[in-house]
């Protein structure tokens, strides 16, 4: 079974392509890359008019939480694929803080099994690095390695013990695993609920100070520097944290990262009436610091983006400011918030699509992220121009927690291919 | 008239000298005989106060049992909060009860603007939210100053508020209400308390006019040289679980508020404090109810301006019904 992708913007930053061309597609895998007609003779059973379309690697997102198991009330692995693949991804890591925390091999086979089943994208744990996320020991990490965890991360939590944390990196150095890191050093936010500054001082909202996150992103890079190991800073949000990856990049330390699109795109001014779909950890931050977000993008110092697509249903977002949860869902607007910079002019098509697939699988050295010849056929077709807006009807996560309801997007994943398999057609599930 | 009163920060000038001059008709009911008018006669008042209060909750109680208003005082203890129901749910139970207005004190920040906006067809009073806003204690201690000061409220004092600044909503209202009135604003704190945008419009000087600013002082002596008026703030201990301060103790030695700070500093000033007080904490036992004390006046005012505030309120909603 051949199937032709003809005539679409090929964009794989992977290989450093970006051209009008064929791509040609057999059993799952993609066959070749070549110019306009080229594979005409090979006979494709299902041909694909991607004229006006940009043809990508599938989407890689590195930190997403399915909730599955403990809290399917907010989201399971069915409806984060779905999710994920409506917005253009075929890969996502999910995070380990579900209920039992995934800290053994047990349940990290169960979360690949179900994604399986599921059979829309892969779905690759991210295992937690020390067991219940605790901080006090460490978990299996070879054997999670061997179940299948990807990194290793206590995400939501930071890992205090900098002795802990050096003998981890130590020990994933030797097959060269990633530790993702949420920067937040909570004895400095202690129940801040949003950045603080002049205006969490005028709301009378605690607040989360930017040297919370920039004293970890200090310590682990020093940490790296010292044990060789690779670090992975989770959702920058300051100027000054951005600031300290790039010199420690320049500094040849192994260190990657990766900023969410909310935090490109919103200023904490949208926490003014205390809307809890503002509410998110790390928080929304200053103007400078957005600012300075995007010239990351720019200059290359940001590996990826990433959705933090932290779901929750409406009863722990409709309270009190300081009791609702924090976070947002995110997979099915990635896309369109990061084509508006290339609209902008703050980067090229190829910039966000390496933002949104090569990258992020290069952070973590997964195998995505690319549609070499020969790769597993996880192809995304973007129409870059489509314009919608954003109904809660349409969403299909369990839940609608989200603050860009109502917006205008422009950009939407069309087509997506899954090993070969088309499961979005005309930005619909195919049902395959 | 606004359908609310959520915050000083939603005020404009003209809202503000409305319910001062409302309040000072109210204040003649209180020394009358029989201390009460039919004004609000067939209205419901629930007030609930979800944190504890001595004085705000009984004023907001007398203020509307002298208006003749039927009045329910609500409890953290004895609500239903207290057997999870959240905070929306209890309200939106008693807001089917059809009352005119609804008081509110919680600790959350924000919450009397989330009550509002989820509730149609209900007054909010907010008595205090969290580290927000305390819109009629700052009301309160302005008419406390209209009577004292008398034309000068307008833009011709000098207003120091002392102590734990991060934490009070107390300041935050009164800052509000000095910028409105064109009063200057001094703030006087150390830096774990008084972080220094506390000074910058962004903060709380959106309503400053041009010349007017927000002046930060990190020495009590320094800041007091010259000010007509001491608002003393209320240490909140309970708060105090994140070494705002070394001790207590050091908190004192340098804030606390002693008879010859006044006597040698700014004799004439006058000093407010929005109780309950920390005696020998923020302030020496015999400043807080000495000579330049206003406290007392403060608490009496209470009544009358909260008489207004409800009778404006609920009155309001009348007119529109009408």
């Amino acid at each position: 079974m051949k199937t032709l992708i003809s005539n679409g913007l090929i964009i794989d930053p992977s290989q450093n392509y970006s051209e009008q061309a064929d791509l040609i597609i057999e059993n799952g895998r993609v066959l070749d890359i070549g110019s306009k007609g080229k594979f005409s003779g090979l006979k494709p059973e299902e041909t694909f008019d991607a004229n006006g379309l940009w043809v990508v690697p599938g989407l890689v997102d590195l930190h997403v939480h399915f909730r599955e198991p403990g809290f399917e009330g907010k989201e399971n692995v069915e409806s984060g694929s779905k999710a994920a693949v409506l917005g253009g991804y075929t890969t996502v890591c999910a995070m380990p803080n579900t209920k039992p925390v995934n800290d053994n091999a047990y349940l990290t086979r169960y979360m690949i099994e179900k994604a399986a089943q599921v059979g829309l994208c892969s779905v690759l744990p991210i295992g937690a690095l020390t067991k219940g996320s605790l901080g006090k020991e460490m978990s299996p990490l070879s054997e999670l390695r061997e179940a299948g965890c990807i990194a290793f991360s206590d995400d939501g939590e930071p890992i205090y013990d900098a002795g802990l944390m050096r003998r981890a990196l130590e020990w994933c150095s030797m097959f060269g695993a990633v530790i993702c890191c949420h920067e937040e050093d909570k004895t400095l936010t202690r129940g801040g609920v949003m950045n603080e500054s002049a205006l969490s001082a005028r709301l009378g909202l605690p607040g989360m100070p930017t040297v919370a996150e920039d004293v970890m992103v200090a310590r682990d890079i020093e940490l790296a520097r010292y044990t060789k190991g690779k670090v992975h800073i989770c959702h920058v949000s300051t100027a000054r944290s951005l600031e300290l990856v790039r010199r420690a990049k320049n500094d040849g330390i192994l260190v990657t990262c990766e900023v969410t699109p909310h935090h490109l795109h919103l200023t904490e001014e949208c926490v003014c009436e205390y809307d809890t779909n503002s509410k998110m950890s790390p928080p929304l931050r200053s103007e400078t610091d957005v600012i300075a977000l995007r010239q990351g993008l720019k200059d290359g110092s940001i590996d990826a983006i990433a959705s933090d697509h932290a779901p929750h249903e409406l009863d722990s977002k409709n309270v009190e400011f300081c009791k609702a949860s924090f976070g947002i869902i995110g997979l099915q607007t990635n896309l369109p918030l990061i084509l508006d910079f290339v609209r902008d002019r703050t980067i090229s098509a190829v910039q966000a699509v390496n933002l949104l697939s090569s990258g992020p699988a290069r952070s973590l050295g997964i195998e995505a992220g690319t549609i070499k010849k020969g790769s597993m056929a996880n192809i995304t077709l973007i129409d870059p121009d489509f314009e919608w807006s954003l109904k809660a009807e349409s969403i299909v996560s369990k839940s609608k927690n989200t603050p860009f309801i109502g917006r205008i997007f422009n950009g939407i994943a069309k087509h997506v291919f899954y090993k070969g398999v088309l499961k979005v057609q005309n930005s619909k599930l195919t049902g395959n | 008239m606004a359908k609310h009163l959520l915050g000083i920060q939603d005020l404009s000038k003209e809202d503000l000298l409305y319910y001062l001059k409302s309040a000072q008709n109210f204040i003649e009911v209180s020394l009358r005989d029989i201390k009460k008018v039919p004004s609000l006669r067939g209205k419901t008042i629930v007030n609930l106060f979800l944190e504890p209060s001595t004085r705000t909750r009984t004023s907001f109680e007398i203020a509307g049992n002298r208006l003749s208003a039927d009045v329910v005082t609500i409890n953290g203890v004895d609500s239903s909060v207290n057997k999870g129901e959240t905070l929306l749910d209890t309200v939106q139970t008693l807001a089917a009860m059809s009352p005119d207005i609804l008081v509110i004190r919680h600790k959350e920040s924000g919450c009397a603007k989330f009550l509002a906006r989820h509730i149609p067809n209900l007054s909010i009073v907010n008595a205090g939210d969290g580290m927000h806003e305390h819109p009629t204690q700052a009301l309160l201690d302005c008419l406390t100053l209209e009577q004292h000061f008398a034309e000068k409220i307008h833009g011709k004092l000098t207003i120091a508020i002392v102590g734990d600044i991060i934490h009070s909503r107390v300041a935050r209202s009164n800052i509000y209400a000095h910028g409105l009135l064109g009063n200057k604003i001094r703030l006087i704190g150390p830096p774990t308390l008084l972080p220094e945008y506390f000074g910058s419009k962004e903060c709380l000087g959106h309503n400053l006019s041009g010349k007017q600013q927000i002046e930060i002082f990190h020495n009590l002596k320094e800041g007091l040289k010259g000010v007509d008026v001491v608002m003393c703030l209320r240490m909140q201990l309970e708060r105090q679980d994140s070494f705002f301060v070394p001790t207590i103790g050091d908190y004192s030695r340098e804030f606390r508020i002693n008879q010859s700070h006044i006597d040698s500093i700014c004799p004439e000033a006058v000093l407010f404090h929005p109780g309950p007080v920390n005696r020998g904490v923020e302030v020496s036992s015999n400043v807080a109810y000495g000579d330049n004390s206003l406290v007392n006046k403060q608490v009496a005012n209470g009544i009358a301006l909260r008489m207004a505030v409800l009778f404006n309120l609920a009155s309001g909603n009348r007119a529109q019904e009408i």
